[in-house]
Parts: structure tokens; C-alpha cells; sequence
């Protein structure tokens, strides 16, 4: 089992999450995050162009068996890009990790299929 | 005894220079009670524009919140400007061009109505302010129909069009006193605050949009969940505050016709929420907020055709009967599956209709027997009837045809709806480079 944590723009949340659940992955938990990377982008306020310290982001996080771990990558890594192959500083990041141990609240199970 | 006559002196000059004041170019006194009312109307009225923006500002997802307010808020700006060029010169000047609009060049620019005081003793400064707020709030009625996907330059491009073709048009017809719509039949067809002039005219003009420029993207599979019901219903209790000015301020005068409306817009408010929330609870199970505020809009709605006119049973009888009417062409939207985002033509265009239309079952009698006199003997609710149902039939096609025309030739020079990247970046931050709210969560 691993935990999938994908880092992406706002304004890719729709497409990703279509493409996701396009390929049979439905069971995601997004939210609103803010953070650094390489990205700057502007906003403005009354004709003065500010650049944010702290850039908003979309978090999605999906905890899937091993065997859906290259599915769900590609799927993210193909809706979050942008500008076509080249894509662009700000796109995001996928982290993978280990995941102990899933447990279903509602039977107690766990394991792989409690996912 | 000298210091008596000074003091007849002195009440004397007070007396020529307060009446002097006074009396104008056209010899009309000023009504300080009416005008009081008269101004406070126009503030009430204009107090809708940002209540409609934030009853349309919740009711979309939170990138497009701003640029949702933004559509009505820039109304007030765009159409107050048109309407001091030419907007009062075309809805209220003569007939011209066979009564297509009318003009009058005093009110080009408003140029000439400096110290003009109606015959209703309010300055004339005042009626076309408070006709001006009208005008602002039909136009932003419409971006109900089509929120969260048109390019915002495009959309004021299209108010500015909308405003000079289709409403002042309409507005010349209805309320001005050599308007074909105001003369016709016994005493005219009876619209008292813009019922066929406002809701008819920006709820077919709305569903005629959307219908053009097609759904949002994902519409309607994926959820699209209102961002704040909280300023949706702020906004309802703005818009029910402001109809006051929009119905009893459009008796213009302070008395007994102003008392009457008022009251027909009270009842019908009321009814109608209540209505809508009783046939919420038996069809759905649960009585929703958001279906209060519904049916307060459509209950205000329905009444604004005929607040002048019908007693309290009778506006109460037409809040429910718009109420039952809205709701049903909303599930009816849902089972068409066409994408009128707010519900412009469910509320405003079916609202209006009905109210226009039911209103003749309810009409107070001393206005029959007036319209009897008029006619020269009888005049049945019948004969009224079909003024209404023609008048009704008029605001429709004329709204539905020129709103085709208007998007049909701006959609060939500048793309009207939003591209499919904007539309997912949202209004907010394609066309303004804002957000309207923090870090809240998506939806």
C-alpha cells in the first residue's frame, strides 16, 4: 500500500480529477494548500501587482494498493501538466510513501482491502 | 406697532423668496413629502444592485465569485452612464420613428431638466434617477443566466447593447406616456413596476443566452455547489428591502397608491417564501434556505406587475400561485437539462409572466369602473386580459429576438463565452487577477 500525495496548480484540480476518475480512481481527499516552489505568480490589488509569498495549491491525496501505484501516477502526471509536454515551473509535485496500515472505520478491516 | 410691521415685512420677503424657490420654469410646486419618498426610493432601489450581487455571488463556486458580483456591480457603473447620455432621452422622451423608442433633446445628457419639477411635484432630476436604477438592475438580472462562463469584456460590451436596444426600447413603450403598451385598451396595459419591462424582459433574454452560448463545462454531471449561502441570503433580505422602493416608490407620489403597493409587495413576498418552502418539504423532504429566498424573489416578482392594482388577498394569491409556477420550471430546467446557472427565466422571466398575466383576477374594483369610464361602458377582466396576454407576448418576442441578434453579431467579433482554460481558472482570476476569499476549500 502506498499513500500518493500530489502537489498541483488550482486550476488543474477539474481536469485531474476527471482524468482520475476516468481511470476507476475515485477515492481521493483534496485540499486547499499553500506553499513555496519555483513558481511566482502575480496578483493585483488596486493597480499594485503583488507576488504572493506563499502560492495557493491544490493537495490531492489518494492511499492506493501497490498494484494501481503506476496508473494513478501517470493519470496525475498527464492532467496536471501544463502547456503540452514542455509544461511549466509551478505544474507541482507527486511524493509517494509507504502506507502501514489502512483501516476501514465503519467494519474495523484492514489491510489492502479496506482501500 | 413698528416693530409689528417689520416683523410683516420681514414674513412677507421670507414668503416671496420661499416661493420664488419653489416654483420652477414649468410652474410646478415641489411635493417635499413625495420627493422625501421619491429619494428614498431611488436609494432602496439601488441598494438591490449589490444585493443581487450577492445573492448571485453565493450561489456560484469560489472562483467565480468575484466575477459574478463583478456583473452586477458593473451595471452600476456602465448603465448609470448610458442612461444620463441617452438612456432617459430614449424611455422617456416623444415618440420617434413611429414610437420604435423616443427622444427628447432636453435629456440628452440631462441637459435640459436643471430646474424641471414634474406635475407629481418631484424634481425631474429625482424620477430619472430612480428610472435609472431600473435600468441598472434588468441588465444584471440576466448574468444570473449565464454566470461562470463569459469573457467579462464581452459581457459589458453586451449590457451597453442590451441596455440601448432591447430596454429602453421596451421601457418607452410601457411607461411612457405616448407608449403604444401604455395606451392601449380602456387604461393601458397594467405593468406598475417592471413586471414585462424587467423580469419578462432579462428572464427571456436570459434563457435565450444560455441557451446561445451552451452549458458549463461539466454541467451538469459534475457537482457545482454554491460557495456561501450566507451572502446568498444577505442578499435576498437586501433585494426584499429594496423592492419597497422598486414597487411603492414606482407609484411616484407618497400616499395612498405608495401605501398600496407596498403592502401587495409585503404579502406576496411572504406567501410566496412560504409556499415555495411548504412544496419543498412535501416534494424533498426538507424545507431549504435557499428555497426561502427562492420564493421571496418570486413572490416580489410576481407582485411588481401588479402591485398598483390588486388588494392584499389578491398579491397573497399571486405569490403562491408564482411560487408553485417558479418551482415547477425549475425542475422542469433540471429535466432539460439547459444550463440557466441561476435561474434568471425560472424566476424572473416565469415569475413575471404570471404575475402579469394573474394579476386581472385581482384587480381592485375602482380601477375597473375607471377603465369602464374610460372605455366608454364596460371593460371585463376579460378585455384586460388580452392587453396583458398581448402586452406580455410583446416583451417576449421583442426581448427573446433582439437578445438573439445582439449575441449572435458581438459572438462574431469578440468570443462572448470564456475559453475552456478560463472557465477552469475561473472569472476571478482569468479576467479580474483577484480571489474573493483565503484558503477555503474547493468547490
Amino acid at each position: 500500500m502506498k499513500l500518493i500525495t500530489a502537489i498541483i496548480r488550482e486550476v488543474q484540480l477539474d481536469k485531474v480529477r476527471e482524468a482520475l476518475i476516468a481511470a476507476e480512481i475515485t477515492r481521493i481527499t483534496v485540499s486547499c494548500v499553500s506553499g513555496h516552489g519555483r513558481q511566482r505568480i502575480e496578483e493585483m490589488y488596486r493597480g499594485q501587482r503583488i507576488i504572493p509569498d506563499l502560492i495557493p495549491k491544490i493537495k490531492i491525496e489518494i492511499a492506493v494498493n501497490d498494484s494501481f501505484v503506476d496508473i494513478t501516477v501517470d493519470t496525475i502526471l498527464k492532467s496536471a501538466k501544463t502547456n503540452g509536454i514542455e509544461g511549466h515551473v509551478g505544474d507541482g509535485k507527486i511524493f509517494i510513501t509507504p502506507l502501514e496500515e489502512c483501516i476501514r472505520i465503519r467494519t474495523g478491516e484492514r489491510g489492502s482491502s479496506a482501500i | 406697532m413698528k416693530s409689528n410691521f417689520k416683523r410683516i415685512l420681514l414674513l412677507l420677503l421670507f414668503l416671496v423668496f420661499t416661493v420664488s424657490g419653489l416654483y420652477a420654469s414649468d410652474g410646478n410646486t415641489i411635493d417635499t413629502g413625495a420627493t422625501a419618498w421619491m429619494l428614498t426610493s431611488t436609494a432602496l432601489v439601488l441598494l438591490m444592485v449589490p444585493g443581487l450581487a450577492m445573492f448571485y455571488g453565493g450561489l456560484v463556486r469560489s472562483k467565480n465569485v468575484l466575477g459574478t458580483i463583478m456583473h452586477s456591480f458593473v451595471a452600476m457603473g456602465i448603465i448609470s452612464v448610458l442612461w444620463v447620455v441617452v438612456g432617459y432621452a430614449m424611455s422617456f422622451g416623444s415618440n420617434i420613428l413611429g414610437g420604435l423608442f423616443g427622444w427628447n433633446n432636453d435629456y440628452f445628457f440631462l441637459k435640459g431638466i436643471d430646474t424641471n419639477i414634474l406635475d407629481a411635484g418631484i424634481p425631474e432630476y429625482v424620477f430619472s434617477m430612480f428610472q435609472g436604477k431600473f435600468a441598472i438592475i434588468t441588465p444584471a438580472l440576466i448574468a444570473g443566466a449565464f454566470a461562470e462562463r463569459v469573457s467579462f469584456k464581452a459581457y459589458c460590451i453586451f449590457i451597453a447593447l442590451w441596455s440601448l436596444l432591447v430596454y429602453n426600447p421596451l421601457c418607452h413603450w410601457v411607461w411612457a406616456s405616448d407608449g403604444f403598451l401604455f395606451n392601449i385598451g380602456a387604461k393601458g396595459a397594467i405593468d406598475f413596476a417592471g413586471g414585462t419591462v424587467v423580469h419578462i424582459s432579462a428572464g427571456v433574454s436570459g434563457l435565450v443566452a444560455a441557451l446561445y452560448l451552451g452549458s458549463r463545462r461539466g454541467y451538469p454531471y459534475q457537482v457545482i455547489r454554491p460557495n456561501n449561502l450566507v451572502i446568498t441570503m444577505l442578499g435576498a433580505g437586501l433585494l426584499w428591502v429594496g423592492w419597497f422602493g422598486f414597487n411603492a416608490g414606482s407609484s411616484v407620489s407618497s400616499g395612498l397608491s405608495t401605501a398600496q403597493a407596498l403592502t401587495a409587495t409585503q404579502v406576496a413576498a411572504a406567501a410566496a417564501a412560504l409556499t415555495w418552502i411548504i412544496i419543498e418539504s412535501i416534494h424533498q423532504g426538507k424545507a431549504t434556505a435557499l428555497g426561502f429566498a427562492s420564493g421571496i424573489l418570486a413572490g416580489l416578482v410576481a407582485v411588481t406587475p401588479a402591485a398598483g392594482v390588486v388588494q392584499p388577498y389578491g398579491a397573497m394569491i399571486l405569490g403562491i400561485i408564482a411560487s408553485l409556477l417558479c418551482y415547477m420550471a425549475i425542475q422542469l430546467k433540471n429535466r432539460l437539462n439547459y444550463d440557466d446557472s441561476l435561474d434568471a427565466f425560472g424566476i424572473h422571466g416565469v415569475g413575471g409572466i404570471a404575475g402579469a398575466i394573474f394579476l386581472v383576477f385581482f384587480i381592485r374594483k375602482s380601477w375597473m369602473e375607471e377603465a369602464a369610464s374610460l372605455a366608454g361602458g364596460t371593460w371585463t377582466i376579460w378585455n384586460q386580459l388580452s392587453v396583458q396576454i398581448l402586452a406580455v407576448a410583446v416583451a417576449i418576442s421583442f426581448a427573446a429576438i433582439m437578445t438573439f441578434l445582439i449575441i449572435f453579431s458581438l459572438d462574431r467579433i469578440i468570443k462572448f463565452k470564456s475559453s475552456e482554460s478560463e472557465e477552469m481558472a475561473g472569472l476571478d482570476r482569468s479576467y479580474h487577477g483577484e480571489r474573493g476569499y483565503g484558503m477555503l476549500n474547493p468547490s
